[in-house]
């Protein structure tokens, strides 16, 4: 059971997923199972490849721990990104977003002092303003995102350029380093696990914690449903599914426990993969996303507000961004003007690969997680490796293309068979 | 010039579950002008499809024979090749495209692989002279109004050597003067011995341009008219045309009639498309409780259009006019307005317009009223659950489950959605535009039943149909539609469907 630790940011996130997900796909489970579950099991099976490639490198503590932190922004621009494809529309700006984004925190919290709790807000706002200006182009101007936000990667760089000319701004206060890069102390002490050695205990509890949650969320949807006569998994398959969630999760707290404790970063992504989910799944606005790309005009005469609709999720993005640009520069310690080059393009990757359609109206925030997983687990496994920088583009180029594919293939399929 | 050019002999085409043509004949003499008229999904245009090569060889039964030799057209070009050129009613224009450019689309006019421009636009011209068109072959398409790129479609037809025209509801779009310009064309070109078939709903165009005249009705041809022998009118067409029993098909209902619940007055609605084209005009309609009203028109009456203008102006530019729901005006700038003042417009193309298909049957139910099951933003998917159950049952969608995608339902089911949807929203007027099309016998009647309780539970209900039957049918009173403008209404005790035809092809004065 090797595999089970970095399964970590899949496990978290079950909890949310799963009140929309069972539901929705319990009458397609037939049909689209593969589709559903074939990221997931994609992922495990590179996941177990990587293992055996490295070693069994890959799943040390240290390691997971890497994984986690060096694509927590790709991580998070993802959750911003999927919204967007949902929606039909595309967002190329987001690394230029991620710099500027990096650079007002700079400025703010290195060059004016400003408290850093202030200056993230402050950096917030200003993404959300960003995204304002674009939604306000894509909604309700009528242009493509496809333009607007291509015109918007080269102003944002611009911006980004103007505020820090050629240099580097830094070193940041260290509270915005620990958000990007630390740990959570060792508020407890450490427990000894036997032959697994001294292991942070209060990372342990948070973990234990979680999958409590986990069981009596789950249980709860469970019953309701029951009450309401819907179909639910029979109790091997759902007792099955909590255990191997439980198991994913204890097992990556466990390793994280015994390296350096929890990554903040990872509880900030836990936070947000639960919201994000609970968004897309709960909420009246995430699912007029899903009505807005699966059909505009039904949409629009059912009455959403479409370029309402449409003009937030930029927004959204644009204030995660900013988020994802001051943990990037927290973790360089240094806002730079190349940062975030091309991190839009792992962002879009990691959403089609996590299941989204390139019509819209499809995906979920947590494969487009996982999709990131895939991509964080095959950079990080093929430079432990020794790859060639040359030769991971070319694998994460050929697993783009081949999720997109299925993901054509799988629903041709589907509508010849009817 | 009595030698046949075209003879089509016992044309049966079927689509999965329906029968759109069944044993149709259709013989054209030589330079001929040749009208085929019949009712909204009589199979006209079906037809033209088989002869086009549309619907190739081998999709249909029959037999076609095209001056003497039998064809077998596997496509489109195998029948422009034979020299049968069919213009449709939406325009098959390049707009960005010169006139000359559009004129020899796929037929360039070059010498080893380069355009020969000079060539090009010199043969462009001389066509344009033919159909009186004064424009400049190098204009962009987009430059020219509706009536003028007809021509150039014409002119295009008259570059491929065209032997037989076919043109599709050639001025449903025009006004009065292109129209008659066209006709006028069309005679001349049956003078340089072109025959031509025209289908056309404007009876008083038929009478006045063709020699014979087809009638075709439920994918069957009723007759063939030759106007110069035969004592044709237009009345003796329109009951060709609309000459049907009204059997069972119908469940019978008294309707309760209440106080007005809407009033539509003096509506306008101008074309976002084509500037200054009125598309609606002085429109008045009333609803009552309890009633169903009907709107009939053809093709291009405006019907939709008055119906998705009123719709929260989902449809038009430079609307005018008043709504008055329970005696006060309401102005209504959005279709979250409209729902929120209880209108609900179930959609004619339910699969374009009216459901999100990839998503579940649950799904859609709710989307138009999605704050009713939530509580702070929140969605009650157990709620939403229950709600969409509940539809399943009352409104008879047969699907496994309410997770079932609507995609994969039949068109009765989808419509069964659609309907649910809007009465999920709880509004007191419906607007059905087309309910029952693409729909069999069976869930016809189901939705008829729904119709009349939804009536019954005192909505006013609007239903735009090309069927009259179905409006005579269902109906308590009837409007007629015909170029924008509301030609008549009706109780349905005085409504046959001959009157009604009569004013659904009144000309615009």
């Amino acid at each position: 059971m090797s595999v089970a630790p970095t399964n970590a940011d899949l496990a978290v996130a079950e909890t949310p997923a799963a009140p929309g997900g069972p539901t929705t796909d319990s009458p397609r489970r037939y049909n689209l199972n593969l589709r559903q579950s074939g990221i997931y099991i994609a992922f495990a099976l590179i996941v177990v490849l990587f293992a055996v490639l490295t070693g069994g490198d890959l799943l040390q503590p240290q390691n997971i721990s890497n994984i986690i932190v060096q694509n927590s922004y790709i991580l998070i621009l993802a959750i911003g990104m999927i919204l967007i494809i949902i929606a039909g529309h595309i967002d190329l700006s987001a690394g230029s977003v991620v710099a500027v984004c990096g650079a007002v925190a700079a400025v703010l919290m290195v060059e004016h002092n400003v408290p850093w709790p202030l200056a993230l807000l402050i950096t917030l706002v200003v993404g959300g303003l960003i995204g304002a200006w674009q939604g306000y182009w894509v909604a309700y101007f009528g242009i493509p995102a496809f333009i607007v936000t291509l015109a918007g990667m080269l102003l944002f760089r611009a911006l980004t350029l103007t505020i820090l000319g050629n240099r580097g701004i830094g070193p940041f206060p260290d509270e915005v380093r620990t958000l990007a890069n630390g740990f959570t102390e060792g508020y407890l002490g450490n427990i000894g696990l036997g032959a697994l050695g001294g292991a942070d205990l209060f990372s342990i509890l948070v973990g234990v914690v979680a999958v409590v949650g986990i069981v009596f969320t789950q249980w709860r949807t469970r019953s309701a449903r029951q009450q309401y006569g819907q179909a639910v998994d029979p109790m091997p398959l759902f007792i099955g599914r909590i255990a191997v969630a439980s198991f994913l999760v204890i097992a990556v707290v466990v390793q994280l426990a015994r390296f350096k404790n929890l990554p903040w970063v990872l509880v900030l992504l836990a936070f947000l993969v639960l919201a994000y989910s609970l968004l897309t799944n709960r909420a009246v606005f995430g699912r007029q996303i899903y009505a807005v790309g699966g059909n505009l005009q039904a949409a629009t005469l059912s009455g959403v507000k479409v370029k309402s609709v449409i003009f937030w999720i930029f927004v959204n993005m644009g204030v995660l961004a900013a988020l994802a640009g001051v943990i990037f520069a927290g973790r360089l310690n240094q806002a730079n003007p190349t940062a975030g080059n091309q991190f839009e393009l792992d962002a879009i990757a990691a959403a089609f690969i996590g299941g989204a359609a390139v019509q819209g109206g499809v995906g979920k925030v947590v494969g487009a997680i996982t999709g990131g997983l895939i991509m964080g687990v095959i950079n990080n496994g093929m430079s432990l490796i020794g790859a060639q920088s040359e030769t991971v583009m070319l694998v994460k180029g050929a697993v783009l293309l081949a999720a997109v594919a299925f993901d054509v293939w799988s629903k041709r399929r589907a509508g010849a068979s009817r | 010039m009595s030698d046949t050019i075209l003879r089509m002999q016992d044309i049966t085409k079927t689509f999965p579950g329906v029968k759109a043509l069944q044993d149709v004949n259709l013989s054209v003499r030589r330079g001929e002008i040749h009208a085929i008229c019949g009712e909204n999904g009589a199979g006209k245009s079906t037809l033209m499809k088989v002869l086009s090569g549309v619907y190739p060889h081998g999709s249909y039964d029959g037999e076609i024979t095209f001056e003497g030799e039998e064809c077998r057209f596997s496509g489109i070009r195998d029948s422009e090749h034979r020299g049968i050129v069919i213009i449709h009613q939406e325009l098959a224009l390049a707009p960005q495209l010169s006139i000359a450019e559009n004129i020899f689309l796929g037929n360039e006019q070059a010498t080893r692989g380069l355009i020969d421009w000079n060539r090009t636009n010199h043969a462009a011209a001389q066509l344009l002279e033919r159909v009186g068109l004064r424009e400049n072959p190098v204009t962009p398409i987009l430059e020219l109004g509706v009536g003028k790129q007809q021509l150039v479609e014409i002119a295009k037809a008259l570059s491929k050597q065209v032997r037989l025209l076919i043109l599709d509801e050639p001025t449903a779009a025009l006004n009065d003067e292109d129209s008659a310009h066209l006709l006028g064309l069309l005679r001349g070109l049956r003078d340089q011995g072109i025959t031509c078939v025209i289908i056309s709903h404007k009876l008083n165009e038929v009478m006045a341009i063709a020699d014979r005249v087809t009638i075709l009705r439920d994918g069957r041809t009723i007759s063939t008219l030759d106007l110069a022998t035969d004592q044709v009118t237009e009345d003796k067409i329109i009951s060709g045309m609309v000459g049907r029993d009204l059997d069972h098909r119908y469940p019978p209902h008294e309707s309760q009639v209440g106080s007005e619940v809407l009033r539509i007055e003096d509506w306008t609605v101008h074309s976002p498309t084509q500037h200054g084209r009125v598309v609606v005009s002085n429109a008045n309609l009333t609803l009552r409780r309890g009633e169903i009203v009907g709107l009939a028109g053809l093709m291009g009456a405006g019907r939709t259009e008055l119906a998705m203008s009123v719709f929260g102006r989902s449809y038009g530019t430079g609307i005018s006019g008043r709504i008055i729901k329970d005696g006060k005006e309401i102005h209504l700038r959005s279709v979250r307005d409209a729902i929120d003042h209880g209108i609900a417009y179930a959609t004619e193309d339910r699969k374009r317009y009216g459901l999100n298909l990839i998503e579940d049957i649950k799904r859609n139910i709710s989307a138009a009223a999605l704050g009713k099951l939530a509580k702070r933003g929140w969605v009650d998917e157990n709620e939403e659950f229950k709600t969409a159950g509940a539809f399943r049952q009352s409104m008879n969608i047969k699907a496994p489950s309410v997770l079932s995608v609507t995609g994969k339902l039949s068109g009765g089911n989808q419509q069964k959605v659609v309907l649910s949807k809007w009465i999920f929203t709880n509004p007191d007027v419906l607007i059905l535009d087309e309910p029952t099309r693409g729909i069999d016998v069976g869930a016809k009647y189901e939705i008829y039943t729904i119709i009349n309780r939804l009536a019954d539970e005192g909505k006013a209900v609007l239903v735009i149909s090309s069927e009259l039957p179905e409006l005579l049918g269902i109906c308590d009173r009837i409007y007629t539609l015909s170029a924008g403008r509301i030609t008549g209404e009706m109780p349905r005790a005085e409504a046959t469907q001959e009157a009604l035809m009569t004013l659904m092809t009144k000309g615009t004065e």
